[in-house]
């Protein structure tokens, strides 16, 4: 047995060192408010870099980092282009709640609901709010877990390296 | 041993079949929480003979094109003491591998699942709350036109390093109407339907026990421009638990139904939820714990972030609750009198849940029996809380957010002690948190929390009393955070019980990784995500929690 599980590492290693390390998004369904499936590899911003952001209706903080980027999304999309994508994985519990608070808000964010976290756990993401830039490419560049006053700040540093 | 060398080829294959093109991509993430225990008899901490427990995880993936597999490597040793003893030693698993392909997904290994709402089925992990259900099977979706989505599933459930004796089967369609007929109506409709069912032998020599216990489910969801709603009803066939007599049988079938609608438009948001729940607790084997539970019925409360707001968390009572809830979120324009230079966010929320009339059908033991459909006078409460939320930022500098919640809960039944030992608390909470920004990314944040606190049943047991806590953080963007954190049970009604829990925490984070090491007391209570509880036990000692991801 332990050979096997040792095996299996070895070959995971293997594997792992030829791989190239271009990161993308995996080939998941989430949904959208009005009920629709869409392929998150469908969504696209004109070779402008785009941040996709897991978030939840519960979570402090990540309100917190969304409340303070869309007082400044305006100005970050007119220099960079960027286009944020706000994935929540608010469950059952609390999914009915997105709608209604997104829209309160006043968020101008493409939202996009997990409900059992199947995006979540493709791209590993253990805790929310996790944060991924991805280039004009659709490669994923950099990525984020928490957040604190002040990050949107190195975020914004981030896209402006990516953008054109 | 066959299982596995079959997993190293799935893992050795991409190897060889890839090696020409892209190889695709191998990403993880990789999580360690290690907790020291030292004794504290104030708090009736215990000592861990180990000294250090250890729970540690690391899961890998890998995707190349419309293949995907992965795996996850467990550790416990020991779990930690928040976590259920059975989890110990290591082993992987999790593991899966996947592939689509003109619209039909095959899944072998293992996979979470959710059917609609997650009433009938829902298997999930939540590490916090040691819930990992993940089912060991074939799973296959399918969607043969636009707008139709099909599902089935057959497997396992696991329960720790386990896996159910009950085989579960099930199939989910989808059918939005709008997107396979191509409509180009304003109004899009959603319909729904799932099937589960559980096989387990009857061995019960004397009894007639249904081998095949099914649950079946209904939903309709329509949704036109800012309105917004979904119902679902859901039924279960009845499931005795086996037992050699007669009077511990109990052959009442369940039901569920849910009902939420919404509204909202720029600025506004309002929400109704409500649920009814009948004996129906699902679970991947006859007469086991609340560890095989395979259906998900979400409490309906407002789930909260602070503390002490959480001090007193509602959970769903599977076996026979009635509730609501409603939520209002508004944003008062900047520039207006209340909304002031940058605008004010106020959200409320009310919830309120209560026994079935006439007893759930658990109790009544009868096919024919069926509580009163509605009824909210006169019925036991469960747990009621009506809150409101004040977020407002001050200056460019400051912000501030202010709540304060009213809740009544029932500690007998949401802790399942004796009636009328505790009866209800009634409390009231307050919180003020404050961020003021000290200059470019550091950050100074500063909590304030009361809670008051009183039992409606004079002559019942003493509960906690009076609390309050503090809570001081400082940070600094990008890499850093210092929190000290301190609850207070001061109006314990036991003087000897009136203590301090003390924690003080560092974080290190860059990047995708993340070092956090703390150390103080933590006091025991219930610790709740989703309406899904669990006990944790009171500690004191050091912990280190490392995460990453690549």
């Amino acid at each position: 047995m332990k050979k096997i599980i040792i095996s299996i590492c070895i070959s995971i290693l293997i594997t792992a060192s030829l791989v190239a390390q271009d990161r993308t998004l995996p080939n998941i369904k989430v949904k959208t408010l009005s009920g629709k499936s869409i392929n998150i590899q469908s969504v696209e911003n004109d070779g402008n870099p785009i941040v996709i952001s897991f978030w939840a209706t519960w979570c402090k903080p990540c309100k917190k980092e969304l409340n303070t980027i869309a007082e400044i999304y305006e100005e970050w999309q007119d220099e960079t282009g960027v286009k944020l994508v706000a994935v929540s994985i608010d469950d059952a519990r609390s999914m009915s709640k997105v709608a209604p608070y997104i829209n309160s808000a006043d968020w101008d964010y493409e939202v996009y609901l997990d409900p059992n976290r199947e995006l979540a756990r493709a791209l590993n993401v253990s805790t929310v709010p996790h944060t991924f830039l991805l280039n004009g490419k659709g490669k994923i560049v950099w990525e984020h877990k928490g957040y604190i006053d002040g990050d949107e700040e190195e975020l914004y540093e981030q896209i402006e390296k990516i953008s054109k | 041993m066959k299982r596995n060398l079959l997993l190293s080829f799935i893992f050795i294959s991409p190897y060889f079949v890839f090696s020409q093109d892209n190889l695709g991509e191998i990403h993880g993430n990789f999580e360690t929480n290690l907790q020291s225990y030292n004794e504290d008899l104030s708090i009736e901490a215990e000592e861990a003979d180990e000294i250090i427990l250890n729970n540690a995880y690391l899961n890998i993936l890998y995707n190349k094109g419309n293949f995907s597999a992965g795996l996850r490597y467990e550790s416990y040793l020991n779990a930690l003491k928040d976590y259920d003893p059975q989890y110990k030693g290591n082993g992987i698993p999790y593991r899966f591998a996947s592939y689509s392909t003109d619209g039909l997904e095959v899944t072998v290994g293992s996979f979470y699942e959710q059917f609609g709402s997650g009433l009938i089925f829902r298997t999930y992990e939540d590490k916090g709350l040691g819930v990992d259900n993940a089912m060991d099977g074939i799973r296959l979706k399918y969607s043969p036109i636009s707008g139709l989505y099909l599902k089935s599933f057959i497997g396992k459930s696991r329960t720790y390093f386990d896996y159910s004796e009950g085989i579960l089967r099930g199939a989910d369609a989808e059918f939005n109407i709008n997107e396979a007929l191509n409509l180009d109506i304003k109004t899009n409709y959603i319909l729904g339907g799932s099937f589960v069912s559980r096989f387990q032998e009857d061995k019960n020599p004397v009894f007639n026990l249904p081998q095949n216990v099914s649950a079946m489910s209904g939903r309709i969801n329509i949704i036109r421009g800012g309105l917004y709603y979904y119902g679902e009803y859901a039924y279960k066939i009845n499931d005795p638990v086996g037992a050699f007599t007669m009077d511990k049988n109990n052959y009442a079938t369940g039901s569920a139904i849910v009902n939420n609608i919404t509204y909202s438009q720029r600025g506004f948001g309002i929400s109704f939820e409500s649920h009814r729940v009948d004996h129906m607790e699902f679970r991947s084997e006859r007469a086991k714990e609340k560890e095989f539970i395979i259906n998900y019925i979400p409490s309906l409360s407002k789930l909260h972030a602070y503390t002490l707001m959480a001090l007193y968390p509602c959970a769903t009572q599977p076996e026979g609750e009635i509730g609501f809830q409603t939520d209002l979120f508004y944003k008062i324009e900047k520039g207006t009198l209340l909304g002031g230079k940058y605008g004010t966010k106020i959200d409320m929320n009310f919830s309120r849940t209560n026994s079935l009339n006439g007893g759930n059908s658990f109790l009544n033991d009868s096919n024919e029996h069926t509580p009163m459909l509605i009824s909210f006078k006169g019925e036991e409460l469960y747990f009621s809380d009506f809150n409101i939320e004040i977020y407002k930022k001050l200056s460019n500098k400051t912000r501030v957010n202010l709540l304060i919640s009213k809740q009544k809960y029932n500690k007998d039944i949401l802790e399942g002690k004796t009636k009328g030992e505790y009866g209800i608390i009634n409390s009231i909470i307050g919180v003020i948190d404050i961020s003021y920004k000290i200059k470019q990314g550091h950050t100074l944040r500063v909590e304030l929390q009361g809670l008051l606190s009183e039992q409606e049943d004079k002559n019942a047991k003493y509960a906690d009393g009076d609390w309050s806590m503090i809570l001081a953080e400082y940070t600094i963007s990008p890499n850093w955070f210092f929190t000290f954190q301190d609850m207070y049970n001061w109006g314990n009604p036991y003087v000897e019980k009136q203590l301090h829990y003390s924690n003080v925490s560092v974080g290190y984070l860059k990047g995708a990784n993340r070092f956090e090491i703390g150390y103080g007391k933590k006091r025991a209570g219930i610790f709740c995500v989703g309406g899904v509880c669990k006990e944790v036990p009171s500690s004191n000692g050091l912990n280190l929690n490392i995460s990453s991801s690549f």
